[in-house]
C-alpha cells in the first residue's frame, strides 16, 4: 500500500445552537429533505471558522475541503494556530466523532493520544490501570502483559506500581500514560499537544520515544504549537488555518509560513507627520523606521538572526556632522544596546536637504521577548536633532533557523544573548 | 510493515447506514469489557468496611420493610409462601433489572470525558455495567438458595417445577431488556437531558407495576393483561413458579417478552450506532 492515511474532501460543520438543529421544526425539514433523497438545508448554510467575527449564521465548518496523503512511515507535523481546526481533525481520525463530509482511509491500526491517562481510575493501582489504560488504547492483554517491565521501565514509577494512582503525582500520572501509549504497537500515532504537559526530562523522553518509533517505521502524526518539537520529528508538515489546509510541504517551509501569517499584522514602521518628537531641534525628522529581513520589513525574528535596521530620515535643511544612533528598548523600557554611526562606519559630515535612507546590521543578539527600536539623530556637539523613542516594535522567538540552535528553555535568561567560546582546560 | 497485525483498513465516512455495530471490534475489546466489569467491582467497596457485604444487606433489609409494611400492616397476600422467599424473590431479581436499566442510561452523559479522548467500542460500556451487575446478582441468588433450604429444612412445602430450567432465559430477558431500553434512554439524554429525571422516579414506579411487593395472581383478571405489558411481570412469575411452585407461568407471555425484547433492541441499536457517531458535539 502506497498510502498510510488518506483524506478527501473531509468536512466537518458544528451546530452552534445546542438542540438538534435547534428547533423541531429544523429537525423535521431536515429529515424532510432526507426521506427525498435530497441534500441536507442546513449543509448549504455555514461560516468558515473566524473566531474574531460574530457571524449571522448559527452553523460553523470547523473543518472545510481537506485533502491530503501520509505515506508510511512519515511523521507529519501538523501546525496552526488555536481554532484551525487540528484537534477537530484529531477527532476525526481517531473516531471520536464522524464527519460531515468526505471520506478517509486508513491502512493500520491507529493510535490517538489526545490526553494522557485517558480513563485512569483513581481508586486503581498503578499496575491495574497500566491494563485499563492499554486496553482502552485498544492493546490486549497479552500485549500489555508482555511490554508491562518496559512501561513501568519508562515510567519510572516502578516502586509506586501497586499504590492507588490517585496517590500519584502529576508527573507520574503523566509519565505514566505516555509509557503506555510510547509502547503500542500500532501502525499510526497520533499525538495532540502531548508535550504541553511534564517538564523538561519528560519532554524529552516523549520526543526520543517518537523518534525511535518513527524510525521503526510506523506513521506519526504530531500536533504541537512547540515549533522547535516539530522541526525536530516531522519532515513534512501542513498548516490549517482557519479550518482549511493552508499548505503543506517541507517543515521548514510551513513553520516559517505559519510564522508569517501570525505576524501579518507587522506595522509599516512610518512615522506620522504630526508626531511630536523628542526636545530635538526638528531641523530633521525620521520618516521611518524599520526592522528588516532580506528586504521585508517584518515583526518577529528567529532567535539569532541578524538584527537589521532600516530608517529614513528627512533633513529639512543641509546638516552638518550629524550623527545617527540606534537604540534596543526591552518591552519594560529598558536600553539594552546602543550603536552609533561616527568614527567610520557611516561619516556622516554634512547631509543635504531631502530624504535619506539607511540600513544598519547590529552586532547584537536579542534572547527571545519583546524588543522595542528607537532612533536618535544628533550633531556632534551633542545637540539633538530628533529622537524617537519607540519606532519600532518586534519580538524574537526562540525557534531559530537551524535545528540546533533554537533556545531550548522556558524563560529568557536576560535580554542579551552571546556568542561565546569555551575551552576545557 | 506491520507488526504482527493483518492488512487492516478502515475507512471513516459521514454515516449512512442504519446500524453501523462493528461485531469484530466488541470482540476485539473484550478485554476491555472484563476490565471494566474489575474496575466496576472494585471501586465500589475500596475503602469500605463491611465491603461486599452489602451486596446482602441491601436486599435484607428491603425485604424486612417489606415485610413489615405490606405483608404485616396491609396484609397483602404473599400466595401463602413464606414473607421472606416471596419479597426477596421480587426484590432480588428486581434489582438487576433496575440496576441494569438506570446505570446504562447514563452511558453517554457519565462517560463524555472518556468518550471524548479515545475510541473504543461505546457499546463495550453498558455490555460492562450488565455484565459486573450479574455479579452482585449472582450473590444475592446465592443468599436466596439459602433461605430456601432453611425454610425446605423446615417442612415448608416448596417445590421446583420444571420452568426453573427457564432461568438462563429469564435472566437473558432481564439483562436484555436493561441494557436495550437503558441504551435508548441514553442516546435520547444526550440531546433532551429531562429524561434524566423521568428514568429516576419512572424506575420506582415500575416497581409497582410489577408483581414484587404482590402477587399477579391478587390482580383482577381483566386488567392482568396491562401488569402481563410489563416484562418484568412474567419473569418474576416465572421464576416464583420454577423456584418457589407457586406463580402464574404463561409461556405466551415469555414469547411476547421475547419478541418485544427483538424491537427495543432493534430500536436501541439503531439509536445508539446514530449517537455514538456525533454525540461528542451535542453532550
Amino acid at each position: 500500500m502506497s498510502t498510510a492515511i488518506k483524506v478527501e474532501g473531509l468536512g466537518k460543520q458544528y451546530n452552534l445552537r445546542a438542540v438538534g438543529t435547534g428547533t423541531l421544526s429544523h429537525d423535521l425539514n431536515r429529515a424532510w429533505h432526507k426521506i427525498r433523497g435530497k441534500e441536507d438545508p442546513y449543509l448549504k448554510i455555514g461560516d468558515t471558522n473566524y473566531r474574531n467575527t460574530k457571524s449571522g449564521s448559527d452553523f460553523v465548518w470547523a473543518l472545510r475541503d481537506i485533502n491530503f496523503e501520509v505515506s508510511p512511515g512519515e511523521v507529519l507535523g501538523i501546525v496552526g494556530n488555536n481554532g484551525a481546526g487540528k484537534s477537530t481533525l484529531l477527532k476525526i481520525l481517531s473516531q471520536i466523532t464522524s464527519p460531515t463530509l468526505g471520506e478517509i482511509t486508513i491502512h493500520g491500526r491507529i493510535a490517538a493520544l489526545l490526553e494522557v491517562g485517558t480513563g485512569f481510575h483513581p481508586e486503581l493501582t498503578g499496575r491495574e490501570n497500566i491494563f485499563l489504560n492499554g486496553a482502552i488504547l485498544g492493546m490486549t492483554k497479552l500485549e500489555i502483559k508482555k511490554k508491562l517491565d518496559e512501561i513501568v521501565d519508562f515510567s519510572g514509577v516502578s516502586r509506586y506500581l501497586d499504590t492507588p494512582v490517585k496517590r500519584y503525582s502529576s508527573g507520574m500520572l503523566v509519565r505514566l500514560g505516555f509509557a503506555v501509549a510510547a509502547h503500542l504497537e500500532p501502525e499510526i500515532l497520533i499525538v495532540d499537544e502531548v508535550l504541553a504537559v511534564g517538564d523538561i526530562e519528560f519532554q524529552q523522553k516523549c520526543l526520543g520515544k517518537m523518534k525511535d518509533v518513527s524510525q521503526h517505521g510506523r506513521t506519526i502524526l504530531f500536533v504541537s504549537h512547540n515549533m522547535s518539537a516539530v522541526k525536530t520529528l516531522c519532515s513534512k508538515s501542513l498548516l490549517l488555518k482557519d479550518g482549511t489546509l493552508d499548505s503543506i510541504g517541507s517543515t521548514d517551509e510551513i513553520v516559517s509560513r505559519y510564522l508569517n501569517l501570525n505576524s501579518e499584522i507587522t506595522q509599516s514602521g512610518i512615522i506620522p507627520d504630526n508626531f511630536i518628537g523628542g526636545l530635538g531641534t526638528g531641523e530633521g525628522k525620521f520618516r521611518m523606521i524599520q526592522v528588516i529581513e532580506g528586504s521585508k520589513n517584518v515583526s518577529q525574528l528567529y532567535f539569532r538572526d541578524s538584527l537589521k535596521i532600516r530608517f529614513r530620515f528627512q533633513a529639512n535643511e543641509p546638516l552638518k556632522d550629524v550623527i545617527f544612533a540606534v537604540h534596543l528598548y526591552s518591552a519594560d523600557g529598558i536600553q539594552l544596546a546602543y550603536a552609533e554611526s561616527s568614527k567610520g562606519y557611516l561619516a556622516l559630515e554634512n547631509l543635504p536637504e531631502g530624504e535619506h535612507s539607511y540600513e544598519v546590521e547590529i552586532d547584537v543578539i536579542p534572547m527571545p521577548g519583546e524588543f522595542a527600536i528607537g532612533m536618535s539623530a544628533y550633531h556632534s556637539n551633542g545637540i539633538n536633532i530628533d529622537t524617537i523613542e519607540k519606532g519600532y516594535d518586534f519580538n524574537v522567538i526562540s525557534t531559530s533557523r537551524s535545528n540546533d540552535q533554537h533556545y531550548k528553555w522556558n524563560t529568557a535568561h536576560g535580554y542579551i544573548f552571546s556568542n561565546s567560546k569555551w575551552i576545557k582546560l | 510493515m506491520p507488526v504482527g497485525s493483518k492488512e487492516w483498513v478502515l475507512k471513516i465516512r459521514p454515516e449512512k447506514s442504519l446500524i453501523s455495530l462493528d461485531f469484530k471490534a466488541l470482540w476485539r475489546y473484550r478485554d476491555l469489557l472484563s476490565l471494566f466489569v474489575k474496575r466496576d467491582f472494585v471501586s465500589l467497596y475500596k475503602q469500605t468496611i463491611l465491603g461486599p457485604i452489602w451486596v446482602l444487606l441491601q436486599p435484607l433489609l428491603t425485604t424486612a420493610t417489606f415485610i413489615i409494611i405490606f405483608e404485616k400492616f396491609a396484609k397483602i397476600s404473599t400466595n401463602g409462601l413464606p414473607g421472606i422467599l416471596f419479597y426477596m424473590s421480587g426484590i432480588v431479581l428486581w434489582s438487576y433489572y433496575s440496576d441494569c436499566l438506570s446505570k446504562t442510561s447514563e452511558t453517554f452523559t457519565s462517560n463524555e470525558n472518556i468518550f471524548g479522548k479515545v475510541y473504543f467500542p461505546r457499546l463495550i460500556v453498558p455490555l460492562s455495567i450488565v455484565v459486573s451487575n450479574l455479579v452482585r446478582f449472582g450473590i444475592q441468588l446465592l443468599l436466596l438458595v439459602f433461605i430456601w433450604f432453611y425454610f425446605d429444612l423446615k417442612g415448608v412445602p416448596l417445590h421446583f417445577h420444571s420452568a426453573l430450567f427457564l432461568f438462563p432465559v429469564l435472566v437473558l430477558l432481564m439483562g436484555g431488556h436493561g441494557l436495550a431500553l437503558g441504551i435508548i434512554i441514553s442516546s435520547l439524554t444526550t440531546k433532551y437531558r429531562d429524561l434524566k429525571f423521568l428514568v429516576q422516579f419512572g424506575i420506582q414506579l415500575l416497581m409497582y407495576a410489577s408483581p414484587v411487593v404482590y402477587p399477579l395472581s391478587s390482580v383482577p383478571d381483566k386488567y392482568k393483561w396491562i401488569m402481563l405489558l410489563n416484562p418484568m411481570t412474567s419473569i418474576i412469575e416465572t421464576f416464583k413458579y420454577g423456584f418457589l411452585g407457586i406463580g402464574e407461568y404463561r409461556p405466551d407471555f415469555l414469547w411476547i417478552n421475547f419478541l418485544s425484547l427483538i424491537l427495543i433492541s432493534f430500536i436501541g441499536l439503531v439509536l445508539f450506532s446514530k449517537t455514538e457517531k456525533n454525540f461528542m458535539d451535542t453532550v
